[in-house]
Formats: structure tokens, sequence, C-alpha cells
């Protein structure tokens, strides 16, 4: 059958038969060992790949959750309990998927600083942070439907309050309330095709536009600390000075991100896994009942910042409109930043400020989202989201005004 | 591969590189391995299915000589038949006609590995699973039923395929089946209370 | 919708105010305040766990479910041997592989109590242990109350105190005052256990319900230490592989 010049065992053996089938070193030099990255990396760019490395963990654990896990009304409470407590390791497999999902985001929000402190969203990189806040928002729609699926009364009222968002839309908002739940009221259609959305189609999603992020990445290439770019300088073999292989000096980097990742990890699942209430919410170890609202009703705490804004504003549909634009001006950042320099090392003492505050705003709403809508607490709201606005607004200003360093000509690194 | 080093100067310590990425990848891989172990023992059956598979307890008190009842022990269906005495002493004759008279190349527990294939001789318990494809065998105790010709002794018919099987559950000569129904672990805690599900430990009374 | 809406936050907001409400003058009540004391209750402890499980069975279960736990999952994590969980924990009708459900229906409880009594599987986990804790010690005589009894940690309670015979009646003493708040107890008949024994009665019962609502509690936790303990190990092997290749790097 075969030919026998097909027949490569007798020169070069499977590795030659392999790479005349499939491109596995060309992909490996291009993408590994023959992408260069700047030298400078920090432990903000840990960030990155870890986030990907919870993604694994969800996709892994999610898959075994939904082998024992019923999508229904009458049976989703009892079969997360059965996971729990019957099914063989499955405590383990549902805490891994309750703690990575809060690590996702604190993945996924200590990666967006990063590309925040050092201007990694300027250009070229402009669709490198679009496609990351795509992520992110593909990241929040998964997240809120996982939550749905426990059925408990957390669950159940906060679906009840994330949906009814929609109905502040004008004219068509309660049509498209109905449709979203497929009933009345929340009920076992909705659960079902959160469900659905949930394992299926948002994966789907967040697994290509991974695919994109990492596929514009290497087109322009990692920004670094100090914000400059390494092909500006390059040596005599036409390489950029300051890079170095990605494989192997930031593969075993990394592994020891994931090792002191995993330490973190493993402390919450296996000592705290409900975090004192924070990762698992304690309303939602009652089922969903549509008779009794819980005391203190608030969304899981990467939500909470956003949720402090809508509390913050005393007009139903201004408040979703305000805590839909928190989101939509993330996206305009490459653009309103200004700076002749991207890295904050080298911006004036306005850009410092300024994400100063605003990191201290997105903290503060963050806690005030969680706490209880008391009078000094919805004004202490009202002053951090106009921080949090005001970061944005004002930045195509103080970041043209500020005296700036001069950004260096090669990156700083002390070896 | 290239990880040459960036630049030269310094030796590179080869053996302490080698040994640091042996030792890293073995433990890397032996984390691996305790990781895959929940997920591959979370396909076990759980708790629930083993609560539901527990050892059950079947009143044979209102089972008449003759008479057969079917019950469910851990998703199989299992005949539980009162044989006559009659039926009983038929079996012994059936020999020549068999394809495993002696049970050697079917499974039963070892305390039913007897003429009767059971602990009373009257009482028989068989998985009601044809050993050919596993449809469920059919009963004909009548002794030279029409349907099944004049020699018949009574016993079980599988619609399927035409198996045929004795009231012991033992495959008869020119079925497709090739080994005699099989036996569940069973034992009585009293004379008219069977147990399916727990071995008896001794031979039969 | 929109009023929907707007009704749902109105309420929220309500049982919000009043929740905080309650919980301020709750928290300003002098001399240690019953909202401090706390179960201290230990999953590994199995010699509580066994007198926490047949607390639960003899003054319990007769109206309250553990409907998510099988007698035989108790008696193998708290090792009580087969004889004595059939002899002294089994409910009548229940056979070792159930699970722990009362013969109360729900709505005999609902006509006797106006409540049917809530399955306390997940007790612990819905409101921590320390509130279990405090609703079993803060029964108190109400004379206003229907059943004659009332409760600091749930105002208003349909559970009569069930466990008077063994902590005795207290009376509970307000201040004076348009708000009126928890000052002290005193007991007025005392019971079969003197107060400290009452108290380790209440602590193993919690220890029990807080097993029942996680029974992986007490594995999860010494499980935890050998895998941070592997993850060290790797991580260290990680950080010097790092350090030699990063040699390199100049």
């Amino acid at each position: 059958m075969a030919a026998s010049s097909d027949n490569a065992t007798d020169k070069g053996g499977f590795r030659v038969w392999l790479n005349k089938r499939l491109p596995v070193d060309e992909f490996v030099a291009s993408q590994l060992t023959g992408y260069l990255a700047p030298k400078n990396f920090n432990i903000w760019y840990f960030f990155g790949s870890l986030a990907l490395l919870v993604f694994v963990i969800q996709i892994l654990s999610g898959i075994f959750l939904t082998m024992h896990y019923k999508p229904s009304e009458l049976m989703a409470f009892d079969s997360v309990e059965y996971i729990m407590r019957e099914v063989e390791w499955g405590w383990l497999i549902r805490y891994m998927h309750s703690t990575g999902a809060s690590f996702f985001f604190i993945m996924v929000y200590l990666h967006m600083f990063r590309a925040m402190i050092y201007g990694s969203y300027r250009a070229p990189r402009e669709l490198l942070w679009i496609l990351g806040m795509l992520l992110y928002l593909a990241l929040m729609a998964e997240a809120f439907m996982g939550y749905v699926l426990p059925w408990g009364n957390m669950s159940y009222w906060g679906a009840q309050v994330i949906v009814n968002l929609f109905g502040t839309i004008p004219v068509v908002g309660p049509a498209i309330v109905e449709w979203i739940r497929g009933d009345y009221g929340i009920a076992d259609s909705t659960l079902n095709r959160f469900f659905a959305l949930h394992v299926i189609a948002v994966p789907f999603a967040i697994a290509f536009l991974i695919l994109m992020h990492l596929v514009a990445l290497r087109q322009t290439g990692s920004n670094n600390p100090d914000g400059i770019e390494i092909k500006a300088k390059l040596g005599p073999d036409g390489k950029p000075i300051d890079g170095i292989p990605f494989h192997p000096y930031y593969t075993i980097k990394d592994l020891v991100g994931v090792g002191v990742f995993l330490i973190f990890f493993c402390g919450v699942m296996f000592f705290v896994p409900t975090f004192g209430g924070l990762f698992l919410e304690k309303p939602n170890f009652e089922a969903a009942n549509a008779l009794s609202t819980p005391e203190h009703i608030a969304p899981v705490w990467y939500f909470t910042a956003f949720y402090a804004m809508l509390r913050a504003v005393p007009d139903q549909q201004m408040g979703a409109l305000l805590m839909l634009l928190a989101i939509v001006v993330l996206f305009f950042l490459p653009w309103l930043d200004r700076s002749p320099v991207k890295s904050i090392r080298y911006k004036g003492i306005l850009s410092k400020i300024a994400l100063t505050l605003f990191v201290i705003a997105f903290i503060a709403l963050s806690y005030l989202g969680l706490a209880p809508a008391s009078d000094l607490y919805v004004i202490l709201a009202r002053v951090f989201t106009a921080i949090y606005f005001a970061f944005f607004i004002l930045m195509p200003w103080y970041t043209r005004i500020e005296k700036t360093k001069p950004a260096p000509e090669r990156v700083t690194y002390h070896g | 591969m290239s990880d040459e080093p960036m630049k030269a100067g310094e030796e590179v310590d080869l053996s302490r590189r080698n040994f640091l990425t042996a030792a890293t990848v073995a433990t890397g891989a032996v984390g691996a391995a305790f990781t895959l172990v929940p997920f591959i023992a979370s396909w076990k059956p759980s708790e629930r299915a083993r609560a539901l598979g527990a050892p059950l307890e079947i009143d044979l008190s209102k089972l008449e000589p003759g008479q057969m009842v079917t019950q469910s022990w851990r998703k199989q269906p299992i005949y539980v038949v009162r044989r006559t005495p009659e039926a009983v002493a038929k079996l012994e004759g059936l020999g020549a006609s068999l394809k495993d008279p002696s049970s050697e190349a079917s499974t039963q527990p070892d305390y039913t590995k007897n003429a009767q294939r059971s602990l009373k001789p009257e009482v028989l318990v068989v998985y009601a699973a044809c050993t050919h494809l596993g449809c469920l065998p059919k009963q004909y105790f009548t002794q030279a039923d029409p349907e099944m010709g004049a020699d018949w002794p009574g016993g079980f018919f599988c619609p399927c395929h035409g198996s045929r099987f004795d009231l012991a559950g033992r495959v008869f000569n020119g079925s497709p089946a090739s080994a005699n129904l099989g036996i569940p672990p069973h034992s009585f805690t009293s004379d008219s209370t069977l147990v399916i599900g727990i071995d008896a430990t001794q031979g039969a009374a | 919708m929109a009023k929907a809406m707007r009704h749902f936050i109105f309420t929220a907001a309500v049982a919000l105010t009043l929740a905080l409400g309650s919980s301020a003058e709750a928290a300003s009540g002098p001399g240690g305040a019953w909202t401090q004391w706390t179960a201290g209750n230990d999953v590994s402890n199995i010699a509580s766990l066994q007198r926490g499980a047949a607390n639960f069975m003899g003054h319990c279960a007769g109206c309250h479910s553990v409907k998510y736990l099988r007698y035989s999952r108790m008696s193998a994590d708290l090792k009580i041997p087969d004889e004595q969980l059939e002899s002294k924990l089994l409910l009548p009708g229940s056979k070792r592989n159930d699970y722990i459900t009362t013969a109360l229906a729900p709505a005999d409880g609902e006509a006797w109590f106006g409540k049917a009594p809530p399955d306390l599987s997940l007790i612990t986990r819905a409101k921590g242990t320390d509130y279990v804790y405090q609703f079993l010690k803060t029964f108190y005589a109400d004379p206003k109350s229907a059943n004659g009894t009332n409760n600091l940690a749930l105002p208003g309670t349909a559970m009569p105190h069930v466990l008077s015979s063994l902590q005795g009646v207290q009376a509970a003493k307000f201040s004076e005052g348009e708000h009126p708040h928890w000052e002290s107890f005193e007991l007025l008949e005392p019971g079969q256990l003197s107060p400290e024994a009452y108290d380790g009665f209440v602590r193993d019962t919690v220890n029990f319900l807080d097993y029942a609502g996680e029974p992986v509690k007490a594995q999860r936790q010494s499980l935890g230490i050998w895998v941070i303990l592997f993850l060290l190990v790797f991580t260290g092997f990680a950080y010097l592989l790092k350090k030699e290749y990063w040699k390199d790097v100049k």
C-alpha cells in the first residue's frame, strides 16, 4: 500500500514521518522557540497564561459536572447535592469549578490591570485589547449563566434581577425578558437554555476568542513593562536584541507561576471553598424559592462593582445604562490614552493619580456592591462611580498635558 | 529546540539543567496522574447507585410451586421460580440433551454448582438474561407444552433467537446460546426469605 | 415588568432595612451579646459527632429531616457500629441505606406548627454554625407567643422549645425604652442538664449538622494539606529550573 518513499522509518524516523503530514516542528519553531518575547516581563505577565490555565480547569471540571448534573427545575438543586455527597470525588470536581469561576475573574482582572499600567492596549495592539474585552464580556455571560445552574435561592433571584435588566430596554424590553426566560417567570425553560448556553455555546465562543487573542498577540508581539517595542532594536542577526525565545524561558517561568497559582487555588478549594460566602454564597444553599427573596441579595463579588453603579442611580433605566456604559467605555481605552509613552513607568503624575483613584474606585465599588444599600453607601457609590468614569473621560486631557519621562531605548532588565 | 544560551561566557551546567528538568517533569507528571484519579473515579457507581443496588429481600411464602416472580436487582431482571417436586426430579435425567449439564462453562456462585443449580432444591434464582444476546427468556413451565414439543420438560424459551433452557436455567443442545443462565449471589435468612446480593456462607440445606 | 422590578427592589430594600435594623439592635446589647456566641465545633471530633448524631436522632428527627444524608454514610463516617445504628439511631421503618427523613408529613407539620419544620441538611451552610448554636440557646418564655416561647435568633419562630426539658425554661430580660434590647437570661426552671452540659449538648448537635451539611469537610481538609505540600515541592523544582535557565538571559 504505502510507497517505499513514504516509509520514512528508514530516514529520520517517526518525527520526519509526522512532520511531513502535520507541521509540528514548524509550529513549535514559529510559536514557541522562535517566538521572541521581551526579556523584561515581570510578575504581571503571569496572569494571561494563568487565565488560560483556569479556562482549561473549568472545561475539564465542567465536562465532568455535566455528567451528573440535571438541568431541570425539579432536580437541579438535588443533583448538585448529589454531586457533593454521592458521586465519588464529586465534591472535589464541584469545588474545582466553583473556585475556578472566581479565580478566572481574579486572573482576568489582574491581566487587564497589567494592560492598563503598561499601556498594552495602545497601538498597534488595539484589536488585541478589544478581543480581550470581548472575552471579558463572554466570561461574564458564562459566569452569570453558570451561577443560575445550582438553582439555589441566589441563583433564582440573581437570574430574576439580571434578566429583568433587559426589561429596561425601551419598547421591546418586556418582550425580550419574556423571550429570554421562555416563561412568565424564571422557570425550567430558563434553566434549561442557560445550561445549554453555559456548557456549549459560550465556551465555544470563549475558546474561539482566546485563539484570536493569541493570534493577534503573535502578530503584534508582546508589550512589556517599559512599553517600548523590542522590534525597534534589532541585532546583527535581524532579531530583536531584547527578545528571548518564549520556550524554554517563559514556558519554564510560567511553570513557576502555575505552581504558585495552584497553591492558592488548592488552598481555597480544600480549606475555604465558600471563601466566607464570597465564592459560594450562603443563600444559595437553600433551594430556589419564588416566594422568598434572600434577605440580602448581591451578585458574586466579580460583578459587584457594576451592581453598585446600578444601585447608585435613582432611575432604573439610567442605572442599567450606566452599568452598560461602564463596560463599553473600556473598549475605547486605546483611543482615550493620548500619552506619548505607554508604560506607567514613564507617564506623568496625573496618570499615576488617575490610575490609583481608578483602582480604589473599582475596589470600593466592588465592596459597596456587596454591602446593603444604605444611604451612606449609596452616596459613596455615586462618588466612586463618578471617579470610575472620570478616569476615562478625562484621560485624553490628563495624558496629554502631563509631563512624561522619556521612554528608554532598550528594555530595563537587571539580570 | 533552540535552547542555546543567549550569551556565551559562563559554562552552562547541563547536568544540573537536565536533572532539574527531569525532576520538574516527573513531579508534574505525578501531579497530573493524581489529578486524573478523581475524574476517573467519578464514573464509578455513586453512593446512590450502590444504595439502590443493596441486597434485595424477597418474601417467598406466597410463591406457590410452579410459580415465578420477576425481580430487578442492580438493574438486572431476576427470575425466582418455586419448582414443583416433579420438575426437580425431572432435572436429573436431562444430562444428555444439555450443552453444559454440570455448569462447568457457566457462571454461578459455587454454592449453586450442583444438580439443581440452587441452594434449596425447589427454589431457582437466575438472571433473566439469555446468555446468547441478553433477551428475556419466556416461561414455558408446562411439560410437553404444545408449542415446545412432546419431549419438553418445562423451562425457558428465548423469543429472540430460540434458545431453550431447562428449569435449572441450563441450555439445551441446538440453542444459539452456549452457557447456562447466570445466577446472582443469594442466600436465605429464613426458610421463606430470599436475599439477593448476599452470598450464602454455606451450601444448600 | 418594570413595575414588578420596582416592587421587587422596594421589597428587597424593606427587607434589608429590617435586617440591618434588627442586627444593629442586637449587637448593641451589653453583657456579651448573644450574637457574639460562637459554636466552636470541630467536624474532625468523631466522639462529638457521635453524640451529636444521637442528640439529633433523639430530639430533632421526629420533625426534621436531613434528606441528603444516608444512615449508611453517617454510620461509616462517624464510625458508628452497625448494632448501635440499628438499635439506637434508625427511625422506625427506615433501612440503613435510606436518607434520614422524618416521619412527620409536611402537611401535618404545617397544621401543628403553622409551618412545616424545614429540612436541616444544609442549615449550617445556609445560616452558619453560629446561628444554629445561638438559635438553640436563645429560646425564652414569652407569654405573648402562641406556644409560650420565643427565640432571640429567630423571633416569632414557630418551633416550640423542644429542648426545654434539658436546658430548663429561661426568661429574657430586656431593657426599658422604645427599642428594648436583650440584656440577660434568667433560669426560671432548671432542666436536666447544667448550663455547661447543655452548651456541650448544643455544640455536639451543631457539630453533627455541620457534618451533615458537608460530610466530606474533614476529609477535604486533611487531603488539602498533602496537596499543598506536593505543590510546594513541584513549585520548588520549577523555581530552581527557572533560575537555572534564566542564567542565560543577560
